[in-house]
């Protein structure tokens, strides 16, 4: 059985194509291993069954309707062992639409919820022969960088259950580097993807804006969103981005990426030039972080890399810039969760306003009210231009600074999060040292560029005592906008190089160690 | 104290007639079961996306042209975010600072522009108040939410209430004919509004408005703007100054009520749609919108003024473009065609024979052939027959959809009489000799006693006889 959770994605499914091993059989195994799971870290697994429309390969029989047209596109068909994702189960950040089975985001809001469609994401995982594995913890509606702002609790980290895995897609970078799914999908929509990611030791692509259809991903900032797959290793986030590409008509800011992906076989980088941005001398960086990154950099050469300098010089103002934009999509996203048509309703005794408000009040956790406040304000009018108006123009000078950065080298690298996974309720109380988890994460988001977190190495907590037991670092390699095939092929390489499996040997939670 | 001017600009909204809503692919109902034609799309579900119907783009498009608007090579949506219970996504998707279609002018009113948008679901508030706060529930249809929309905006052009009315029904002729839309005011495809104030005459300043909502027909338009405009006039006359607010019009009363004012007013905190990419206006879709508008009512009635038309008829003809059709059919198959008196047939004597046979004429395939009229209008104005037998025939043309005009004629013994088998001749001899006392009359100067023996003429000839030739005898024969 351990052999069967050890394969990546693209081994098992290689090997279920090729009849060695059971479709069915690796598929219990991994829904053996879901309901296992004690890191807070699945909000729904498919041995809970989804009813009617019941397509995760735990039931019996096919679903009804499976294969059919449906006004989104073809059912998911029955379980298959064919597809390059034949009978592999994959996990699903709970901000994915799953037609019949509960869906949240993390919100009390859509407690109950049972979307009537699926996310355009999942039904290509579904159509290449996946199977639902199970719904990830989230932060409510995305909005948090510690996973502690679901309304579900929190998530642990497996490496450390007294830490956070990071977030927003917290409960999906748990359950890969906890031996509780092969991969996952998340979302990022400022780092939700790759900070997590890195905290948890996996790899975590976020691709170019409009490569995956947002169709049935619930939005929080739309302009930004864009899911992606976690995964343990870069092939598998190759195998999966390929898969789920693609132009969706469901989805007008989708554009896909121009041809398919291939799975990377790159194991040097020469001819390759890294731009390290200049801003991250000065930058607030734990020691353990700065040190794995520069033992990163110093890898790169080795492999035939050059390295040189670059300048972001707008990337400091990213934070703030991304803290009015989201908030102000996120105030109209969110202003559809009424009560009336589906989610809780808290009924009001008076009227029709008051059971509006109440159940805004007790449906939604203090991030999202903080933020959608926040939002309302930055578009008020006689305040739009002072902020959103302003933000928009930072963005711009960011995507600038990377055109810029780009016209010099192939890549800009930096450390994917300042610091290791910190302890459960250190950030809780100060919002904006949250914020900054995002430093090195959103500047990407804001451009619309592919970027990447591989973890990188090891190192102690800041302040923690001598021999502590390290925590993973990731490291983070941005190209410029639908150069995912070359960014993919030059994570691998690296990938290889550092070979961070061997590195954390036992201490590694899939492997056993801090699960034991 | 200087008289006042009225000062008013008009907001209509027109309901495109795609065949479906604007953002997902729902079918577009009238009267339908309530919120069968649904979906999570326009229910705003969680995680859906809108998508433009590009039909609705290629309305605008014509709607623009036909107000000789500006195109927007580029233009986007933007969200208005207001929360009520008819618009389930709490902002509606519309277009703010760069709307599709810019400045045009229909007539002599200017455009301020035409934009795109989607109209929201339909709400009854049960309960004493019937309005929201306060109700003790709210229905929702959800079938027209979603309904492709285009909102036009005038500039404050129009100086009165008649006016306002006139040029709306010139807009709503105008966008009909494009058959982009059902432009019912009842039904609500089409809805207009009005922004009215006051000024001394000859100020160039703008007064304060108010807005008059969702009046829905062209005689509330102008009896609510009437009313509105007496109201104001009696604020400032007796020194007060007009409230900005938005105002409902109860024809049944007569009454205005205040909806808000300006204190109320939302903020809907525009920003653009990211859920959309901006619409190119490439050049092949505005040469594709430009090749499918037909000749509008504006630009026809002054053709045909042009043509020796007088106003009224031009304007009749030019608001029904399948009677136009027919008219210019029956022109073209005219040897000698004098538009005014073919126009006098088809807007006249063909529309009261229609309506004698109660028929509901589709000009598409007309119940008179064209070809069939012409030769009969032909006939009367060369005097073969006359023009009352011209009716009599054309009441045979209709009843039979015969086509023969000639064999009627002879078959019906329609011919006119003329002089020259001196019957005529004799029939006016017979009737002065019936009449001495008014064959005395006439010799002595009295013009009008004519008519008393034109008329026993015309009836003995069963009016075969041109009136003037009738004349001209009487007065031969009497040796005047």
């Amino acid at each position: 059985m351990a052999d069967l959770l050890d394969l990546t994605v693209a081994e098992a499914a290689a090997k279920i194509a090729a009849g060695e091993v059971s479709a069915e059989e690796y598929g219990a195994a991994w829904r053996a291993a879901a309901a296992g799971d004690d890191l807070n870290a699945y909000l729904w697994t498919a041995d809970e069954g989804a009813g009617e429309t019941d397509w995760t390969g735990a039931g019996e029989s096919a679903p009804p309707g499976a294969g059919e047209e449906t006004p989104y596109g073809a059912n998911p068909a029955a379980p298959a062992d064919s597809g390059p994702l034949g009978g592999v189960p994959i996990a699903i950040k709970d901000i994915f639409t799953t037609q019949g089975i509960p869906t949240t985001a993390g919100s009390k809001i859509l407690e109950g919820y049972r979307p009537p469609y699926t996310a355009t994401a999942v039904r290509k995982l579904t159509a290449a022969g996946a199977r639902v594995l199970g719904k990830t913890n989230m932060d409510e509606f995305a909005m948090g960088s510690s996973n502690e702002n679901s309304a579900y609790g929190p998530v642990r980290n497996p490496w450390d259950r007294d830490r956070v895995p990071g977030g927003s897609s917290g409960g999906s970078a748990a359950v890969v580097a906890g031996g509780l799914a092969p991969a996952a999908l998340g979302t990022d929509t400022g780092g939700s993807i790759r900070q997590p990611a890195s905290l948890c030791g996996i790899v975590g692509l976020k691709p170019t804006y409009g490569a995956i259809s947002r169709f049935g991903m619930i939005a929080f900032a739309s302009s930004l969103d864009q899911c992606g797959p976690l995964t343990r290793d870069v092939a598998d986030a190759a195998l999966l981005l390929g898969v789920m590409e693609g132009k969706d008509p469901l989805d007008a800011t989708s554009v896909g990426l121009d041809g398919a992906i291939a799975l990377p076989t790159r194991e040097d980088l020469s001819g390759l030039r890294f731009g390290v941005p200049k801003e991250i001398g000065e930058a607030a960086l734990d020691a353990g972080v700065r040190a794995v990154f520069e033992a990163t950099i110093a890898r790169i050469e080795e492999l035939g890399g050059e390295i040189a300098e670059v300048a972001l010089p707008h990337a400091e103002h990213g934070i703030s810039a991304y803290y009015v934009i989201a908030p102000a999509e996120a105030s109209s996203n969110l202003a559809r969760y009424d009560g009336v048509r589906y989610g809780q309703r808290v009924a009001g005794d008076e009227d029709l306003v008051t059971m509006y408000e109440e159940t805004r009040a007790q449906g939604f956790g203090a991030e999202v009210k903080r933020r959608v406040m926040l939002g309302t304000y930055a578009l008020s009018s006689g305040y739009y231009d002072a902020y959103y108006g302003q933000a928009q123009k930072v963005r711009t000078r960011i995507a600038g600074d990377f055109d810029a950065a780009f016209a010099e080298v192939d890549f800009v690298v930096t450390p994917t999060s300042p610091s290791v996974a910190f302890g459960l309720g250190e950030k809780t109380a100060d919002p904006l040292a949250m914020y900054l988890n995002d430093f090195f994460t959103v500047p990407m988001s804001l451009a619309g560029i592919p970027a990447i977190s591989i973890p990188a190495g090891l190192a102690a907590p800041e302040g923690a005592a001598a021999g502590a037991p390290g925590l993973p670092v990731g490291f983070q390699i941005a190209a410029p906008a639908f150069g995912e095939q070359k960014l993919l092929e030059a994570a691998h390489a690296l990938e290889g190089a550092l070979d961070f499996a061997a590195a954390a040997g036992d201490a590694a939670p899939w492997r056993g160690g801090a699960r034991a | 104290m200087p008289e006042l001017e009225a000062v008013i600009g008009l907001e209509i909204h027109v309901q495109l007639a795609t065949r479906t809503k604007m953002f997902c692919g729902c079918a577009l109902s009238f009267g339908d079961e309530p919120n069968v034609h649904t979906c999570p799309i326009c229910l705003a579900h969680p995680g859906v996306l809108p998508v433009p119907n590009e039909e609705a783009i290629a309305y605008a498009l014509k709607i623009g042209l036909a107000l000789d608007c500006e195109i927007a090579p580029r233009s986007i949506f933007h969200r208005k975010n207001y929360f009520y219970p008819d618009n389930p996504k709490a902002y509606q998707i519309s277009q703010y600072d760069i709307p599709i279609c810019g400045p045009g002018k229909l007539g002599d009113i200017r455009i301020t522009r035409a934009h795109l948008e989607e109209d929201a679901a339909k709400t009854i508030h049960a309960g004493s108040t019937g309005r929201i706060h306060g109700s003790t529930a709210s229905l929702v249809d959800f079938n027209r939410g979603g309904t492709p929309l285009v909102e036009i905006v005038t500039e404050p052009d129009l100086r009165g209430a008649a006016e306002a009315a006139e040029w709306a029904r010139l807009l709503r002729e105008t966008v009909r004919q494009l058959d982009v839309s059902n432009v019912n005011m009842e039904e609500g495809s089409l809805r207009i509004d009005a922004n009215v104030s006051v000024r001394p005459a000859g100020s160039t300043e703008l007064g304060t408005k108010t807005e008059l909502k969702n009046m829905n027909s062209f005689r509330f338009v102008q009896r609510g703007i009437e009313a509105e405009l007496e109201r104001q006039r009696g604020i400032v006359d007796a020194g007060g100054t007009v409230e900005q607010e938005t105002l409902h019009f109860d024809p049944t009363s007569g009454d205005l009520t205040s909806l808000r004012s300006k204190e109320e007013a939302h903020d809907y905190r525009y920003f653009p749609e990211p859920d959309l990419v901006a619409i190119v206006a490439t050049e092949a879709m505005i040469a594709a919108a430009r090749a499918s508008l037909p000749e509008l009512p504006a630009a026809r009635q002054a053709r045909y003024e042009g043509e020796g038309l007088d106003e009224a008829q031009a304007r009749l003809l030019a608001a029904d473009p399948g009677q136009a059709e027919y008219f210019e059919a029956v022109l073209a198959a005219s040897t000698a065609p004098e538009p005014r008196v073919v126009a006098n047939w088809v807007t006249g004597e063909l529309t009261a024979a229609l309506r004698g046979a109660e028929i509901d004429e589709d000009y598409g395939s007309p119940t008179v052939a064209p070809a069939a009229l012409a030769e009969l209008i032909g006939a009367t104005a060369a005097k073969t027959i006359s023009h009352g037998s011209g009716r009599q025939v054309l009441a045979i043309l209709v009843e039979t959809g015969e086509g023969d005009v000639a064999a009627i004629v002879e078959r019906e013994g329609l011919a006119q009489m003329g002089g020259d088998d001196g019957e005529l001749a004799r029939i006016v001899a017979a009737a002065i000799e019936g009449d001495p006392a008014a064959a005395e009359q006439i010799r002595n100067g009295n013009g009008k006693a004519i008519g008393a023996i034109v008329g026993v003429v015309m009836r003995e000839t069963k009016g075969r006889a041109d009136g003037g030739e009738v004349n001209r005898l009487i007065r031969e024969q009497l040796g005047l």
